[in-house]
């Protein structure tokens, strides 16, 4: 299996240089199999009874995987349900041992399976992070020092003598997401706890994430969610039934990803795993009012938008939209093509042309156009998603992350009736 | 990967990971852990009851008040000082029976623990033991203040108490460690122990003093136990200065050896079979 890098060495997609960092994690040819007993034994009596070795299905979870990040990195892991991402993550943790190979590491690795595992439902929020804070190998000393800052962050000093049985889900998902960043280890494993809390949390979840990326902390993220991994990850990683298939730019990884997700859809037809997608986005520009090309846009100026495709095989029924995400990786607009434009069928070797103009309501600030193509005219069967087709910058003054719009306003001043006393 | 051409600046030292195991993680943590998890056990046992650490005295009191009707009024026991010999032989016991009863299933009751954290897999089953170390540490302060006030006089020997302790506690550890790891495997090893742990008291001179057997093979089998061995001493070093002791008990030191025997091939046999078991806990859940 060939694996790709996309780039020479270490990718540094976000300018950063870690070819000088060193390597805080190396793993040699990890491998590791399950073996799973065809019918489980699980009590004396069968394990007496059943003369004959039991049949055992071996199931290859790694198969000879390496890598090495170094410090510094944001790293994400990627891949289906049952690729091996978990147990990988496991065998990094020290939950699993590897059957041969090896993992070294340099500095203190506090693992995040699962947000609040461990909690003890009958103590307080105090008792439970200092139990907590002992797991992740701190002294109880530093553990209980680090109580204010956690209950601080997760908005929950009120609660501190309250036993955990007590608090509402959302609550306790904060106290374990802020336990979990408050944790002073010097590599970070996280899986799949990114969503939690309601919005205004997850802002905040979202800025620390943004601040590990520039620290000098090393996190490993194994996660589903595409957007995270081009947004926070400096590098990625893919496995795919054990093996590693993809490493380098987090971009290329999370489209190859995406790919190899509807490599199993039975709509997709014949071998759409090529290393060229069935179309692809030969070019996408702006245009100002007079056809000419530009990278920037002012404030206010209506966005042209152009993109060029070209079909590399038959597409029934395709639909193409576009997605504008501001620096945050949050898509602010987006537009399709309308139904009534859209051909019954692209074949092989054509060309698509696509013009647009849009409103411009954006904020100052670089954006990031993303392309969805999909067939059939259902938006679970994705051709292509390219997640940077191209990137701009809107100038101008304002503030940043705000847009404004044509808004009527009435503001009138009236006189308290305790006006003048 | 072109990387290795650039010689990356000062390699930090890397250290091999070794997968799970039984202790993994640093003495410091380990014990720091085990006294976390058995304080706070410990405490939870009794939250939610009205009268908290009354109950775990409540227990063996009530299991004490019948069978002293019984042994003393119908079947008519004549031994020195019998009631507090029952109750301390009970409280000492329900260390043994409490730890091992608990750590049985621990293993499985802190699936989600061992299963998604990196955890010394030993401090689990061992922090069931420390629970029942603590009841029997509290129980041990009112079953002194009956002993005194039944009149039996205090002797240096009281100062062997620990002694004895001890060798329980070992004990009680080492089958802990050897039924959580096999319950992982065969989960009806929980139900068998319930069966075999009521086997093993009448089995061991709790509820009689060893002396009322006669020579016989039933005497035999049960001097190989080392709970009886450790319970005469007890009886002789505590309640009855007149009683045997564990030596005249097995007719000479050399008679002995069976027992010491069977006591260090449990300890051993626990530690293994825990050590072996540990790095695959995690799967076999």
């Amino acid at each position: 299996m060939a694996v790709e890098t996309t780039q020479d060495g270490p990718a540094t997609p976000r300018g950063r240089d870690f070819d000088a960092e060193p390597v805080v994690i190396e793993a040699r040819g990890v491998t590791k199999s399950f073996r799973l007993p065809v019918n489980k034994i699980s009590s004396l009596k069968e394990q007496i009874t059943t003369f004959s070795r039991p049949d055992y299905r071996e199931l290859h979870a790694l198969r000879d995987v390496s890598f090495e990040i170094r410090r510094g990195e944001f790293f994400g892991i990627v891949g289906r349900n049952g690729s091996g991402k978990s147990t990988l993550l496991k065998v990094l943790a020290s939950i699993y041992a590897a059957d041969s190979g090896r993992v070294r590491m340099a500095g203190r690795l506090a693992p995040f399976i699962e947000l609040g595992v461990g909690f003890n439902p009958e103590l307080t929020a105090r008792e439970n992070v200092e139990l907590n804070g002992v797991m992740m190998g701190l002294e109880r000393r530093q553990a209980r020092s680090r109580l204010g800052a956690v209950l601080e962050f997760a908005e929950l000093e009120e609660f501190v003598d309250m036993k955990l049985k007590n608090y509402s889900s959302g609550m306790l998902v904060r106290l374990a997401f802020s336990v979990m960043i408050q944790s002073d280890a010097e590599i970070l494993l996280i899986d799949e706890v990114l969503a939690v809390g309601d919005a205004a949390f997850q802002q905040k979840c979202a800025d620390v994430f943004h601040e590990m990326r520039d620290s000098e902390r090393t996190v490993i993220l194994v996660t589903h969610d595409m957007g995270a991994v081009e947004h926070y990850c400096h590098r990625a990683m893919l496995l795919h039934d054990g093996e590693v298939r993809a490493m380098g730019d987090p971009g290329e990884v999370a489209r190859k990803y995406l790919r190899l997700n509807f490599e199993s859809a039975p709509s997709s037809g014949d071998d759409s795993l090529g290393e060229v997608a069935d179309v692809v986005v030969e070019d996408a520009w702006l245009e100002d009012e007079n056809g000419e090309r530009v990278t920037n846009v002012e404030k206010g100026r209506d966005l042209h938008f152009c993109a060029e495709l070209e079909a590399k095989r038959d597409v029934e029924g395709p639909t193409f939209g576009f997605t504008f995400a501001n620096p945050d990786g949050v898509e602010v607009i987006g537009f399709g093509v309308p139904l009534e434009e859209l051909p019954d069928r692209v074949s092989a070797g054509q060309r698509i042309q696509i013009r647009s103009k849009i409103e411009n309501r954006l904020a100052p600030g670089r954006y990031v156009v993303r392309c969805w193509i999909h067939r059939n005219r259902n938006i679970s069967d994705i051709v292509l998603y390219s997640p940077h087709v191209l990137d701009f910058v809107v100038f101008g003054k304002g503030e940043a992350g705000v847009a404004f719009f044509e808004t009527e306003v009435e503001f009138e001043l009236k006189e308290g009736e305790a006006g003048e006393r | 990967m072109s990387a290795e051409a650039q010689a990356p600046a000062q390699p930090l030292e890397l250290r091999e990971v070794r997968g799970p195991s039984a202790t993994g993680g640093g003495s410091r943590r380990f014990f720091e852990l085990l006294w976390l998890i058995s304080a706070t056990e410990f405490k939870k046992s009794f939250h939610g009851t009205a009268f908290g650490y009354i109950w775990s005295l409540v227990r063996p009191l009530m299991l004490f008040a019948v069978l002293l009707v019984v042994f003393t009024r119908i079947f008519r026991f004549d031994v020195p000082n019998y009631p507090v010999l029952l109750l301390f032989n009970l409280v000492v016991f329900g260390l043994f029976q409490e730890g091992t009863g608990a750590a049985v299933n621990s293993v499985l009751a802190q699936e989600g623990i061992v299963r998604k954290t990196q955890f010394p897999r030993l401090v689990i089953p061992l922090s069931s033991v420390m629970v029942a170390l603590f009841t029997l540490g509290l129980n041990l302060i009112a079953v002194f203040v009956f002993i005194l006030a039944y009149g039996v006089d205090p002797t240096w020997t009281w100062l062997l108490l620990p002694v004895i302790l001890l060798l329980v506690f070992v004990l009680t550890c080492a089958v802990s460690l050897l039924l959580s790891a096999l319950n992982v495997r065969f989960r009806d090893i929980a139900i068998i122990w319930t069966v075999a742990a009521t086997v093993l008291m009448y089995g061991t001179p709790i509820i009689y003093p060893i002396d009322f057997l006669e020579p016989s093979f039933l005497k035999d089998v049960l001097l190989g136990n080392p709970l009886t061995l450790i319970f005469e001493q007890a009886r002789a070093w505590i309640i009855d200065p007149t009683a045997p002791g564990a030596v005249s008990v097995a007719g000479g030191w050399l008679n002995m050896l069976p027992a010491a025997a069977i006591y260090v091939l449990t300890c051993i046999l626990g530690v293994w079979v825990f050590k072996r078991e540990a790095p695959k806990i995690a799967e076999r859940l």
